[in-house]
């Protein structure tokens, strides 16, 4: 101004130039509630999420290409790794498909040993979702009091294949090894105990009003956007669509086991804590079932007979040259599959875990595509999160229920 | 099962015989080959059917025969949950060749599609946003093709003076070690170190 003074324009505030609020953030990697190293580009209006794009492939770690260098029994570890709260599940699946390939049987006593483990599996990934959701929105002790459970669930993981958690338990054939009697007393035991426990941390979190706040209507998947969108397990039971394959495509023994399906209404987040805490309680319920039926069809063989597939015992190998012979080509070249390609899924803890399973002729597979339910589940977070607010992020992603290690591989 | 498997095929192949190229039933699973300029068509079919709904897509993958003029195969594994059945359909698709993208049938194969793409290459046309999806940002080459080594071309470490990651061609102490355990008896397909003095 001429007089010397100055004129300082003010701005208007972001209430009437709405182009203004929008802004762009980075959601993760290094977010606790990301659950891994999720990258989530959020473009906010306000606090209002208006498109997500996840980038994810951080863990990525080309199981699919090492396999295909792999013999098949060295390729088993690899499905430990990737969807790690359930070792066990995914290893079901691999051994799956190549069984069916090689047309082999599988001896009645590990058909009810792996049902048991898939078993405790979901049941791992169950508590750590349900309890680490309920953290993500701001309770911290349902997760303290779940992972003591875990961590005995981690024993008899340990105490049946020596190992916490890359358990490489279920082999092409049946299982590694079978359960000593006192290990499946103390399964029983902690099933006993355990829904004392589950009563604990639900009169933590259920009538939660703070939980109920943050996970009722938040996060809604009717059931033909479920179906079109490839979900599968609980995102579409939640969803009100009773689809199981340990129901309607059962493999193992699982046709002989009485259980339920929960199913959701509404097709929230809500719901879905609901389905998984039932179907915990359902678990419960086969593993008691698949211990009567061990102990009372009693001790038999927990790995097929046919030696061109299954290692001899070792007991068998001091006296037998065939033995010492089969021994040794199956642990340097394996065993061959015939050629053909199949594709075989499970019900994973976290919805349908398909291997599709290319092979040869020879002793290592051609291709090997892991289907990962978290992957389908996690490209729906852009529409899913569209109108949600900010925080509501955390909450879709914990009942979305990813692990990364299943979904970059 | 493989008996309903057959009776499906035979709908299949009654109804969209032009757009594809055969059908089989292995291992108790349904297989369809398609034609890979009609695959949105055929997958159309296949989802609204009466007898067949498959209307989730479980699965798209692709894999790679190096050895062939189509090098590449598109498998898509579709699900119907009203008869309980799955289906695989099949194509073939060359390199540098396009293939129609699926997602106006199912809207899960945008990422499913992003990761055959990432993966082998295979070009998806009409796709809205074919990213690379699993491998670094700047990635360049398709790691699951069959003439990709195993350990890759580059590593990556921090670099404590540039202050930040750096890429560098990989250097590895040992080369990696490709056992082949095959008996020479049967399956091995060269000659035996020592063998070749034989002819001489």
């Amino acid at each position: 101004m001429a007089d010397g003074t100055k004129v300082i324009e003010i701005e208007e505030s972001a209430s009437e130039a709405s182009s203004d609020r929008k802004f762009t953030i980075n959601f993760g990697p290094q977010h606790p509630a990301a659950h891994g190293v999720l990258r989530l580009v959020l473009e906010l209006d306000g606090e209002v999420v208006e498109r997500v794009d996840p980038h994810i492939g951080l863990l990525h770690r080309g199981t699919e290409k090492l396999i295909e260098y792999k013999t098949y029994l060295q390729a088993i570890p690899y499905f430990d790794r990737l969807d790690y709260v359930a070792p066990m599940n995914q290893e079901h699946a691999f051994c799956l498909a190549a069984e069916r390939l090689l047309g082999v049987e599988i001896p009645r006593r590990a058909q009810h040993i792996r049902v048991l483990f898939s078993e405790i599996g979901r049941i791992l990934s169950h508590i750590l979702n349900v309890t680490t959701q309920a953290m993500d929105v701001g309770a911290l002790t349902p997760p303290l009091w779940g992972f003591e459970e875990r961590e005995k669930l981690m024993v008899i993981y340990e105490r049946a294949s020596g190992s916490r958690m890359h358990a490489a338990y279920f082999r092409v054939g049946g299982v590694h090894q079978d359960l000593p009697d006192a290990l499946i007393d103390d399964i029983d035991a902690w099933c006993d105990q355990f829904p004392e426990k589950m009563q604990d941390i639900e009169t933590l979190i259920t009538d939660n009003r703070i939980f109920k706040q943050r996970n009722v209507d938040i996060g809604v998947v009717t059931k033909e956007e479920a179906f079109a969108w490839g979900f599968s397990g609980v995102m579409v039971r939640g969803s009100g669509s009773a689809w199981d394959l340990r129901k309607s495509q059962p493999y193992e023994t699982y046709a002989e086991y009485d259980f339920d399906i929960p199913i959701g209404k509404n097709g929230d987040c809500y719901d879905r804590y609901l389905c998984r805490m039932e179907e915990m309680k359902q678990s419960t319920s086969i593993i008691k079932q698949a211990i009567v039926k061990i102990r009372e069809e009693g001790p038999g063989p927990v790995m097929s007979t046919d030696g061109k597939v299954a290692p001899p015992r070792r007991e068998e190998m001091k006296g037998s040259m065939e033995a010492l012979i089969h021994h040794f080509k199956l642990y340097t070249e394996g065993f061959h599959v015939p050629a053909g390609e199949v594709y075989t899924a499970i019900e994973a803890p976290k919805g349908e875990f398909g291997v599709y399973l290319v092979s040869d002729g020879s002793n290592k597979p051609y291709r090997c595509k892991i289907r990962a339910p978290g992957y389908a589940h996690l490209q729906a977070m852009d529409w899913i999160s569209r109108g949600h607010m900010l925080a509501d992020i955390s909450a879709i992603i914990g009942s979305l229920d990813v692990v990364f290690g299943e979904i970059d591989r | 099962m493989s008996d309903e498997l057959k009776e499906l095929g035979e709908h299949i192949a009654g109804k969209i015989d032009s757009d594809i190229r055969g059908w089989r039933v292995e291992f108790g699973e349904l297989t369809v080959d398609a034609r890979a300029d009609r695959i949105v068509h055929v997958l159309k079919f296949l989802s609204d059917n009466v007898l067949c709904r498959f209307i989730q897509l479980i699965d798209l993958c692709a894999v790679d025969h190096p050895e062939r003029t189509n090098r590449f195969d598109v498998v898509y594994h579709l699900l119907s949950l009203h008869n309980n059945q799955r289906v695989r359909v099949k194509v073939q698709v060359g390199e540098g060749e396009t293939i129609p993208s699926v997602i106006g049938v199912y809207p899960c194969a945008d990422w499913f599609e992003r990761e055959a793409f990432d993966m082998y290459g295979v070009v998806f046309s009409g796709h809205p946003d074919l990213r690379r999806i699993l491998t670094d940002y700047g990635f360049e080459g398709y790691p699951l093709r069959k003439d990709f080594p195993l350990t890759g071309y580059v590593e990556v470490r921090y670099d404590d003076e540039l202050k930040r990651v750096v890429y560098e061609p990989v250097k590895l102490v040992q080369e990696f070690r490709n056992f082949d355990y095959l008996s020479p008896w049967e399956g091995a397909k060269y000659v035996l170190p020592g063998d070749e003095k034989v002819s001489e």
